[in-house]
């Protein structure tokens, strides 16, 4: 039988080939050490390292950076960079799987209203408090409530058509939310700045604070999903075929966008919003690796987080000392970046 | 084994089945015929738990509804009229779906899971096409693809909706040989089809379907008839009988 062994040596999944393994870690260590290193105040990569390494206990290796290097450093663009690498994994991952979910090559993190949600809810806190602590609570808030209303509206049109309706409630929802905060917003015309600064997106008063608040969320979130990326390949063969082959394909969907949504609301109510990163770093590892979801989940998750940190340095360096919305800076380079990558494939 | 008593299903406010029961033996192949709209691929869709139903469906002897949509995925295999081929995915992947059923949530496929694949994919001759993507085979080569994925779920029934429905004379004869060889295994099939003389050659018994209910279940020479083809297909055909088969031909009424 030694048909048998040969077929058997290559029939398996291709999950991530072995140099994309090592390019995407390369390329995301790269980004992290470019968003440390890059600024007005230039700190090289060996500084870095020794610095980070003198943190650690039982090394006794002296910093070589002083006072000010060390606080800008560690206080100032190490906050920013985990941050921006924790949203840009987050929102890729979430976007990578609604459209899994979905089987909808346009799904992105914000499909089923949850920027719709979280917009009106960072609206009103800034509108009707004077307190900025209470703007990220507000934002997940109104994110959750909204994708949660998103499925009770879609959960009334059955089970039959059960994905398309779940979609076009999240159409009704984020359409809805979007005409009360642009009401709201209207009506406090003197928050207009602060309002407006918030939905552009943005990581200018990123803290440790706001990494401690949204990693515990994003951490569970990207576990749930990592552990569903074969399941999301069985249901590349349709609702009904999944489910002839033994997947509970309803409760697949609901504990994914659970998952992605819980996920996307912490990193929305940090960052505020950051379009185009959940569909654009995706579709680049499906048409340059594999559309198997064993490589398109794990690789959005650190693609993503790289690709984000980068776009976060060109937002606070393009303009300097002036800051650009990030959301200007992923989608003027990623969308020829995009149009390259889709030209060559074909 | 395949037993399915006093089975209704309703859809859209439609009786789409009515009080359907028939059985098939382990080994047995059975096809349901009928004209279009009579409930064969809703029959199918009923033994593997894809549309909710009335009635007692047993397979193997447990209820189905008992078994859970894995463990029925287990005891039933089904190939659909239309299969869904993501043109992305390799063979080799697309076969380890029908591992599916025998993975646990989070699982990764393991050797075993490898050598059930790589023995479905000899056993259709596909070997050479392991590394292709869907999207680059041909119709019959696509449609072996499908029956190993379904093979690959080890399931001891196979479901086959209109196995040659795309075919050409041909291949619908090599399509339905290679399935008749599979029985060599021990399955049991149940498949739905158009062609009556196709049908008559490779079933065992015939379930003839009209409006959602049994009308003739019989061997294939007393259920093609050209009676009954007259009353449920409204068809003029001639029947004809040669070296012990059933020949099912047209012939033009006026």
């Amino acid at each position: 039988m030694a048909a048998v062994g040969t077929a058997e040596g290559v029939v398996r999944a291709r999950g991530i080939p072995r140099p994309w393994r090592f390019l995407a870690g390369a390329f995301l260590i790269a980004s992290l050490l470019v968003g440390l290193g890059v600024g007005p105040l230039h700190i090289g990569v060996g500084g870095i390292v020794e610095s980070a390494l003198s943190h650690v206990p039982f090394l006794h290796l002296n910093s070589p950076l002083d006072r000010i290097e060390s606080a800008v450093l560690w206080q100032i663009r190490a906050p920013r960079v985990v941050l921006a690498a924790l949203v840009g994994g987050m929102l890729a991952i979430a976007g990578a799987s609604y459209q899994g979910v979905f089987r909808n090559p346009l799904a992105d993190p914000y499909l089923l209203g949850v920027a719709g949600g979280a917009g009106l809810g960072a609206t009103l806190a800034i509108a009707y408090t004077s307190s900025s602590q209470l703007v990220p609570p507000a934002a997940f808030v109104g994110a959750a409530a909204a994708v949660a209303l998103t499925y009770a509206i879609g959960r009334s049109a059955g089970r039959a058509r059960a994905s398309v309706a779940l979609v076009l409630a999240g159409v009704v929802v984020a359409t809805f939310t979007a005409a009360v905060q642009t009401f709201v917003q209207q009506q406090n015309s003197q928050k207009l700045a602060g309002i407006y600064s918030w939905l552009l997106g943005g990581f200018a008063t990123a803290g440790w604070h706001d990494v401690a608040v949204c990693v515990p969320y994003i951490a569970v979130s990207t576990i749930v999903l990592l552990l569903h990326r074969r399941v999301l390949d069985a249901l590349s063969v349709g609702d009904e075929e999944a489910a002839s082959l033994g997947v509970d394909v309803a409760r697949v969907r609901v504990i994914v966008v659970v998952a992605a949504t819980i996920g996307t609301a912490a990193a929305v109510s940090v960052s505020g919003l950051i379009a185009f990163v959940g569909i654009i770093v995706p579709h680049t590892i499906r048409l340059l690796v594999s559309t198997s979801y064993r490589a398109v989940i794990p690789l959005s998750l650190v693609v993503g987080a790289g690709f984000l940190t980068l776009a976060d340095v060109l937002a606070r360096t393009a303009l300097s000392p002036q800051e650009l919305p990030i959301g200007v800076v992923t989608a003027f380079f990623g969308a020829p970046f995009f149009a390259f990558v889709l030209a060559r494939s074909r | 084994m395949i037993d399915a008593s006093g089975v209704s299903v309703e859809l859209g406010g439609t009786d789409v089945l009515r009080d359907v029961s028939f059985s098939v033996r382990r080994g047995e192949w059975v096809s349901l015929i009928g004209p279009n709209g009579a409930g064969k691929t809703t029959a199918l869709r009923a033994l593997c738990g894809l549309v909710p139903y009335r009635g007692e469906i047993a397979i193997d002897g447990h209820d189905a509804r008992e078994l859970g949509r894995r463990a029925l995925a287990r005891r039933t295999a089904l190939v659909p009229q239309l299969p869904e081929r993501p043109p992305e995915l390799t063979v080799a992947e697309y076969v380890l779906l029908g591992r599916t059923p025998h993975l646990g949530y989070f699982a990764a496929e393991g050797p075993a899971d490898r050598d059930a694949a790589a023995r479905a994919i000899e056993r259709l001759e596909l070997e050479r096409f392991v590394q292709r993507l869907l999207g680059s085979l041909s119709g019959g080569e696509l449609q072996r693809a499908v029956l190993a994925r379904a093979i690959a779920q080890q399931a001891p029934i196979l479901l086959l909706d209109e196995p040659t429905s795309a075919l050409d004379l041909g291949r619908q004869q090599q399509a339905l040989d290679l399935v008749d060889s599979l029985r060599t295994d021990g399955l049991t099939i149940l498949s739905a089809m158009h062609d009556l003389t196709l049908a008559g050659q490779y079933a065992d018994r015939l379930v003839l379907l009209d409006e959602g209910a049994v009308v003739v279940d019989g061997p294939p020479r007393d259920v093609l008839t050209r009676e009954n083809l007259a009353a449920y297909y409204h068809a003029s055909v001639r029947v004809v009988e040669a070296d012990g088969e059933v020949y099912v031909v047209p012939r033009r009424s006026h």
